[in-house]
């Protein structure tokens, strides 16, 4: 992994970390360990809280239609990459 | 025998639904609901998984014209569903997508039926007709069933349409699921029976709720949440025109109201109801905290305890929240709501009890005593999270998290869960609500502490 991706990666787990309130340091989060559910535990009003961060700090939003909507969310890795490959700012 | 009429639509032609911007006749709707009830197995009680909302309705309405009973949980988690199982050994589940965690004998809507031929009739159905049951959690774990009857829903469903002025050619969007008594009202039955038409969509990200909004056409409708309308307010520049806002599950702010009514360029009503009564009053959050009964509803205070009759209302119902009769008498259409019963958790629209969850969460083994918390700051229109202290030597948080997703709902789950020695229980065995809320203060200010057993 890039050095930018790492800390893009980093920087996003922070988000997540600090929107949802939780209980952990932004480096306990698995980079790919499932987001929702049994992994990290989010459910979906913690994604909805995750759209709006992406949207407020990268400059893009999320949209059910596309068709990779279940693997955005799969892991960090994942929410990270398609951060990297959508983002405006 | 007094009846009435499944849809309110006149026309054959008139539309029913909105598939994104295609449009779904009253001819081909009461078509495809003679070929789901000609395909149903032959279970009486029905568990409506459909996500799509068309599809729910399809099924809802297959369901009411063949006499079978829809089952409203709160929550569809395995432990929900066994209760299910037990209240209705013959419940089978709808589903219309293919996967499906629910351990129940599984009815597939069809992917594709066959067109309609001729114009088939608008069935009626009796008014005493069981349509649904509605559950409350129940103190003991067990979910108490609330009958709903055909005449009260569509009554109630009438009535909301002549407060919110709602009649044909209107376009009604839900960001709420059908499952529960909200979305059931304010998006499938209310269209149903104001002969105006659904969205079969349910989006959830604010930039989907704005695209199916401007894809349908006007006067169209914006049924949603606290939580969902500051979402897309937060998230969304630019907004469509909508013609009437609705919330309902929480109570929504001044600054909210006022800020969705400026942007959206509409009207936002509130309505208040509960499982037993379905929806008793609504209020223009914007002009003023009172709440007005629905259309021939009335409350009347009983000594301490206020009653809902009238209108729709088969039998007078005692309300459980905090409400104060407007005027000096005895019965009045007007109130204040000051509060919801103490015991009652709402998050994002899904409701259940304290005493519901203490009960689940004590009968994890492993648990020797456990207590939920309801988040102690107020968040207006955000989302507070519940606390739990518990007393589990032998369990892991992972495990202890595990055993609850199997019992209640996600959104339930507690955040935080700290671990404890003892509950600080007093002779009696109760538990002080401001000395638990002390305990966990301090934990969460040495949160290391709390996080060890």
């Amino acid at each position: 992994m890039s050095q930018a991706t790492q800390e893009l990666q980093n920087e996003v787990a922070g988000l997540i970390v600090s929107a949802l309130n939780l209980d952990i340091n932004a480096d306990e989060i698995q980079a790919d360990a499932p987001l929702y559910g049994e992994g990290l535990g989010l459910d979906s009003i913690d994604i909805l809280e995750v759209a709006l961060v992406v949207s407020k700090h990268f400059g893009f939003q999320l949209r059910a239609d596309n068709a990779d909507n279940v693997r955005i969310f799969s892991s960090l890795a994942n929410l990270t990459r398609h951060i990297a490959a959508n983002r405006t700012k | 025998m007094s009846t009435l009429p499944l849809i309110a639509h006149r026309r054959p032609d008139d539309v029913i639904a909105w598939r994104g911007s295609v449009p779904v006749s009253v001819r081909q709707f009461l078509g495809e609901v003679g070929h789901v009830v000609g395909r149903l197995p032959p279970g009486r009680h029905v568990l409506n998984l459909c996500g799509d909302r068309y599809r729910f309705t399809v099924a809802l309405a297959a369901c009411i014209v063949s006499g079978r009973v829809s089952l409203l949980p709160s929550t569809h988690t395995p432990e929900m569903v066994r209760q299910m199982r037990h209240i209705a050994a013959d419940v089978f589940c709808i589903v219309d997508q293919d996967e499906n965690s629910v351990e129940l004998p599984t009815f597939r809507y069809p992917e594709s039926l066959p067109p309609t031929v001729g114009s088939p009739p608008i069935p009626d159905v009796d008014c005493e007709q069981l349509i649904a049951q509605v559950f409350t959690s129940g103190s003991t774990g067990v979910p108490v069933p609330h009958g709903k009857r055909w005449g009260s829903l569509v009554r109630n469903a009438r009535a909301e349409a002549e407060r919110l002025g709602i009649g044909a050619d209107f376009a009604i969007l839900g960001t709420v699921p059908p499952q529960h008594m909200y979305g059931l009202e304010s998006t499938v039955l209310l269209p149903l029976q104001s002969g105006s038409a659904l969205h079969a969509g349910r989006p959830f990200y604010p930039a989907d709720i704005c695209a199916a909004l401007a894809n349908l056409p006007r006067p169209r409708v914006l049924v949603t949440t606290p939580y969902h309308l500051r979402a897309v307010l937060t998230d969304q520049a630019t907004l469509p025109a909508v013609d009437l806002l609705l919330s309902a599950t929480a109570p929504l702010s001044q600054d909210l109201a006022n800020e969705g009514e400026s942007r959206f360029g509409a009207p936002l009503y509130e309505i208040y109801g509960c499982t037993e009564t379905g929806q008793l009053a609504t209020r223009r959050t914007t002009a003023g905290a009172e709440w007005q009964t629905l259309p021939a509803v009335h409350l009347r205070r009983e000594g301490q305890t206020i009653v809902a009759e009238g209108g729709h209302i088969d039998s007078p119902t005692c309300l459980a929240d905090v409400i104060e009769l407007a005027g000096d008498g005895p019965v009045s259409t007007t109130f204040l709501l000051h509060g919801r019963h103490a015991d009652l958790v709402n998050i994002a629209g899904k409701r259940t009890s304290l005493a519901y969850l203490n009960h689940q969460l004590n009968a994890i083994p492993g648990v020797e005593d456990g207590v939920f918390l309801l988040p102690g700051e107020d968040r207006p229109d955000g989302i507070g999270r519940l606390a739990a202290l518990v007393v589990a030597p032998g369990l892991t948080p992972a495990a202890l998290t595990q055993a609850l997703r199997e019992r209640i709902d996600p959104v339930f789950l507690p955040r935080p869960l700290l671990f404890v020695d003892t509950l600080p229980r007093n002779a009696t065995g109760k538990l002080p609500s401001q000395i638990t809320r002390d305990l966990l203060a301090s934990l969460q200010a040495q949160p290391a502490a709390g996080m060890t057993a």
